[in-house]
């Protein structure tokens, strides 16, 4: 599933280029909004990152099942016997892998654009950044799967994934706040605990919960 | 003594809003019989094909696919069933064979090489293994989705005007498959609007009206203008 979804994103590239355009647009923005102002910028930096990541993710995971619908194969997929978290799995690989590029452009982007010193916080915030982003496509793709189906999908998506979401917000900013303040790793454990926690629950809840909700 | 029917409905009801599609659908399928399904436009043979499919669940009734529940069990049912549906059910921007190899992948299936060299030759697109679907014609894309018939080795095939859009070389060769699953003791239901060759594989007729079988007839002796008649006289005057 996952090699088939890449496969077809590498040829059409239609997530990807809306989703590269869309973080450059956002950074642009911020960009103009913040101007130079460094301990403005310092306070604000952690929330925006993140803004980037969770607009961008929810647009591409909102597009997880749409490749099913437009190529009319999502009654093959119910077709197929066997266990449906399987499917589950994979899909969230492929958000996965995607997520990763589009995060790591926009980081360093994101650098660029703000001049941003990481240092010595760069493994922490890949650390931080894997958990959450794990979070996001473990609850994304299980809710783009139950509305894909639906008519008002692009509005329910965010609707039903950011309330969902709030622990992982929480724990990604803050941790993320302190590790751009040169604190340690060991000082951001508990943000860390929460975000593995938070991660261990919706993945939970998506392999045992998918087959239903696939079914309908 | 009596065959097992491998496809086996009683009292199938299937209700849509106010709108009673399907109403005491009473129908057995036995291994290598053939059942083409007549109808007109919305008497509900897509819906009675999709609930066996275990697409769809009926409001009341019951239908098994060689003795599995189509609810209840329907993972055990989706293991012996072969289906194709209006949808071809291929992903446009893979080639024929990337479509091929992930179904075969999906189903559990090792996704050899030869094989799916064999399932595109059956259906003459080996030539475009390597092209994506997004530029196969219409009759192209049918023929694909058939082609994943030669995948599997199900014990009941579904069909949903399986011959629309196909040429004549890939009707011949459907009607080949078609004929060889049934000798193999395989059970085919299958809808169409067609009363031509394609009845050739029933050997029965089961035509749906009112939400019911309102004929259920030995094909045997039938030519298409007979079909035609009794189709007049059952399907028109109730729906």
């Amino acid at each position: 599933m996952a090699w088939k979804d890449l496969l077809i994103e590498r040829r059409s590239k239609e997530t990807l280029n809306a989703l590269l355009f869309f973080s450059l647009a956002l950074l642009f923005i911020f960009q103009f909004a913040l101007g130079p102002d460094r301990e403005r910028l310092a306070a604000v930096l952690p929330g925006l990152l993140w803004l980037g990541f969770i607009l961008s993710g929810v647009l591409g995971l909102g597009r997880a099942f749409l490749v099913e619908r437009e190529n009319d194969c999502w009654e093959a997929l119910l077709l197929a016997p066997g266990d449906k978290s399987a499917i589950y799995v994979g899909k969230l690989l492929g958000s996965l892998l995607l997520m990763a590029v589009v995060e790591t452009l926009v980081l360093a982007l994101f650098v660029v654009f703000f001049d941003v010193d990481l240092g010595p916080a760069l493994p922490g915030l890949i650390l931080v950044i894997a958990l959450g982003t794990v979070g996001i496509a473990a609850v994304g793709t299980l809710f783009a799967a139950m509305t894909a189906q639906v008519r008002a999908r692009e509005l329910l998506f965010p609707v039903l994934l950011l309330p969902v979401l709030v622990p992982v917000l929480l724990g990604t900013v803050k941790a993320t706040e302190a590790l751009l303040l040169r604190e340690p790793l060991g000082a951001v454990s508990h943000w860390l605990k929460l975000l593995a926690a938070a991660d261990v629950v919706y993945l939970a809840v998506g392999v045992l919960t998918f087959d239903v909700i696939l079914e309908g | 003594m009596v065959a097992v029917p491998l496809v086996h409905i009683a009292g199938l009801v299937r209700v849509f809003g106010a709108h009673r599609v399907l109403d005491g659908v009473d129908l057995d399928v036995a291994a290598g019989e053939a059942v083409a399904l007549l109808g007109a436009n919305g008497a509900g043979k897509t819906t009675l094909l999709k609930i066996v499919a275990t697409l769809l669940r009926p409001t009341r009734g019951t239908a098994q696919v060689a003795g599995h529940d189509c609810v209840r069990d329907a993972e055990s049912a989706r293991a012996v069933l072969g289906v194709v549906t209006h949808g071809n059910h291929i992903y446009e921007d893979l080639t024929a064979r990337e479509n091929l190899a992930f179904w075969a992948r999906l189903r559990g299936q090792p996704a050899d090489a030869d094989m799916l060299t064999g399932a595109l030759a059956d259906v003459d697109l080996d030539r475009h293994a390597t092209a994506r679907v997004r530029t196969f014609s219409a009759g192209m894309r049918r023929r694909l989705a058939l082609a994943r018939l030669s995948l599997t080795t199900p014990r009941v095939l579904l069909l949903d005007e399986p011959f629309a859009g196909l040429d004549q070389r890939a009707r011949k060769w459907l009607e080949g498959r078609l004929e060889a699953f049934k000798a193999g003791g395989g059970a085919l239901l299958m809808a169409t609007h067609s009363f031509g060759r394609e009845l050739g594989l029933s050997d029965r007729l089961a035509i749906l009206a009112g939400g019911r079988v309102a004929l259920d007839t030995p094909r045997a002796g039938l030519d298409a203008q007979d079909v035609q008649r009794l189709y007049l006289a059952h399907a028109e005057d109730l729906s």
